[in-house]
């Protein structure tokens, strides 16, 4: 297998000045990302979700274990571009990642820096643009734009240094339905052209359409597996105090009741399906 | 108290070259003690609406009548307004700005010209109510607290005040799913021990359903739609081309009527799905036909 992240044993600790133990946001964790494949985090606030996410493109550094992006370890200083190159990120507020007072210029910002030749720089913004539906507003400034429109200038700025991977830290928390839509509909074309993504994301229906979730809770991995292995622990996830989509949740309550429900409905469409099918 | 809203018009930067209309013509009314859910498309006019209902902004035309007053009229003082109505931000956490969380939540009634002992007594049950412990956290700077606690304390602020109208504009945006239950569950308690009028300005369908008496859709800054959620959620096409979802449960259900599958139409609730799928599932075994063949085209 093929895997573009490994992490190994990984911890991290910081320091918190009310307090004299340092805190362990990521407590020993070990994962392989394949590359190609979609990955939903998920877990609730403080579980370590954004720091493990921080690690992997070297924003933090392991207080001990280690993080490879393509082979490169992220302690290495010297492959610092390599390493972010490999794996861009976008985080979730739209505002705070944006740079320039142009939509173009923002996205030329990451190949300007490295040192990418200007017509080759104008190519990569337009396909960038393109890619995210957003090049008719190329001129536009970014605070003219949309929740949803800034969130896909910020993941274009980041497909322009031209990533194998894409790191995503709740990109839809802070937009409303559409803006939510517009931007899983952008991650999923990158997935399908053959990017990695790691989305850390607090909605289950995102989770649900994923390859694979991984379930963080106090610092560790508590579930890993596809979606259908990971949301059949239906009552283990609400007492993270987490949610499942909403297909699981009510799939859960009618087979508790002795309703007869294969274990694998995820989504609301699938269980539409079966039911239809039972009366037909 | 009675609040009437009467043929509200609002037009931004008029006469200037950006000059827009954001609200057209609104009218509404919310009687006492009722749970208003506002749904609306972003742009739709739901933040213009509200700012209208504490005096923040001014209506070109229209009226606004609180308790049978005109807020909108000359000599109305805009505090007796806001003694009455409370109006909690969009991320509200954003606000704090006091050195302990007590007086934080004080700065409120203390303006209100309230003796001590009573602000003192006021921000101690409004901490309570938001579901923090008084008595840990008044001496901490609210700086230091969780995301989730910060927004409490806005709300403890805010609700010190005793609004008799609490108007909340995305209490849940941003929080992860167990956050996002206990701040809606601190407003059904707050309406309780209140029983004041809430208006809930949200995108999530599904809380709108559970919580509100009354849901009002803008659209463009019109009012496109107005009733009981299960009167409005009925209404799936029409809300759907106004890029509005339906609750969960509704969408299942209509999915499952579009499949031929006789399900009610008034289903908004996870709890309403279980037993309606649960009546479906287990009546088929006594060999009871579910098929509505006159809708499966």
């Amino acid at each position: 297998m093929d895997d573009i992240i490994r992490i190994e044993d990984l911890v991290f600790e910081y320091k918190r000045e009310d307090q004299l133990e340092p805190v362990r946001a990521v407590n020993d964790v070990s994962l392989e990302i394949e590359r190609g494949s979609f990955t939903a985090i998920i877990g609730k606030n403080g579980s370590g979700k954004s720091t493990l996410a921080k690690n992997i493109n070297a924003l933090l550094l392991p207080s001990s274990g280690a993080v490879y992006v393509k082979g490169f370890n992220t302690a290495d200083e010297t492959k610092l571009w390599e390493i972010r190159q490999t794996a861009g990120m976008v985080f979730q507020n739209p505002d705070n990642q944006l740079v320039s007072s142009i939509v173009e210029d923002d996205v030329a910002f990451g190949p300007e820096n490295l040192g990418v030749e200007p017509g080759e720089i104008r190519k990569r913004v337009d396909d960038s643009l393109y890619s995210v539906n957003m090049y008719e507003e190329r001129k536009k400034a970014p605070h003219m734009l949309s929740g949803g429109q800034k969130q896909r200038i910020a993941i274009a700025g980041v497909i322009a240094m031209r990533p194998e991977c894409i790191i995503l830290d709740e990109p839809t928390a802070m937009l409303d339905p559409h803006g939510r839509y517009e931007v899983m509909e952008i991650i999923h074309k990158l997935h399908r052209e053959g990017i990695t993504i790691l989305l850390i994301t607090h909605f289950m229906e995102e989770a649900a359409k994923a390859d694979r979730v991984i379930i963080m809770d106090d610092g560790q991995v508590v579930l890993d597996g596809t979606p259908a292995q990971v949301f059949r622990h239906a009552d283990e996830i609400k007492a993270l105090s987490l949610d499942v989509p909403f297909a699981v949740d009510l799939a859960h309550r009618l087979r508790k009741r002795g309703a007869e429900i294969p274990e694998d409905m995820i989504n609301t469409e699938e269980m539409v399906d079966y039911i239809a099918c039972r009366f037909k | 108290m009675q609040i009437q809203v009467k043929n509200l018009t609002h037009i931004y930067s008029e006469g200037m070259p950006y000059e827009s209309v954001a609200l057209t013509d609104i009218s509404f009314e919310i009687a006492k003690g009722e749970f208003v859910g506002i749904i609306g498309h972003t742009g739709s006019g739901k933040s213009t609406l509200i700012q209208h209902l504490n005096g923040l902004l001014k209506p070109k035309s229209g009226s606004i009548l609180i308790g049978g007053v005109a807020i909108t009229g000359k000599d109305i003082k805009m505090r007796d307004i806001r003694r009455q109505i409370g109006l909690v931000f969009q991320y509200p956490e954003y606000q704090l700005f006091e050195e302990t969380v007590h007086k934080d939540v004080a700065f409120g009634p203390l303006n209100l010209g309230l003796s001590q002992e009573e602000v003192d007594e006021r921000v101690a049950e409004a901490i309570g109510l938001v579901g923090l412990n008084y008595e840990e956290i008044r001496d901490r700077s609210p700086f230091e607290l969780s995301g989730g606690q910060k927004r409490r304390v806005a709300i403890a602020g805010v609700i010190a005040m005793k609004p008799q109208l609490l108007i909340l504009d995305e209490p849940t945006a941003g929080l992860d799913p167990k956050a996002h239950a206990d701040i809606l569950q601190m407003v059904e308690r707050i309406h309780e021990v209140q029983q004041n009028s809430i208006i809930l300005v949200s995108h999530n369908m599904g809380d709108i359903a559970r919580l509100a008496d009354k849901v009002l859709v803008l659209d463009r800054g019109k009012l496109a739609l107005t009733g009981t959620p299960a009167e409005v959620f009925r209404q799936a096409d029409l809300l759907e081309s106004l890029g509005l979802g339906l609750p969960p449960a509704a969408y299942m259900m209509r999915a499952l009527r579009n499949k031929g599958v006789s399900v009610s139409m008034d289903i908004l609730t996870i709890d309403e799905a279980e037993e309606e799928l649960y009546r479906i599932l287990t009546s088929r075994s006594n060999g009871e036909n579910n098929i509505d063949w006159k809708n499966n085209t």
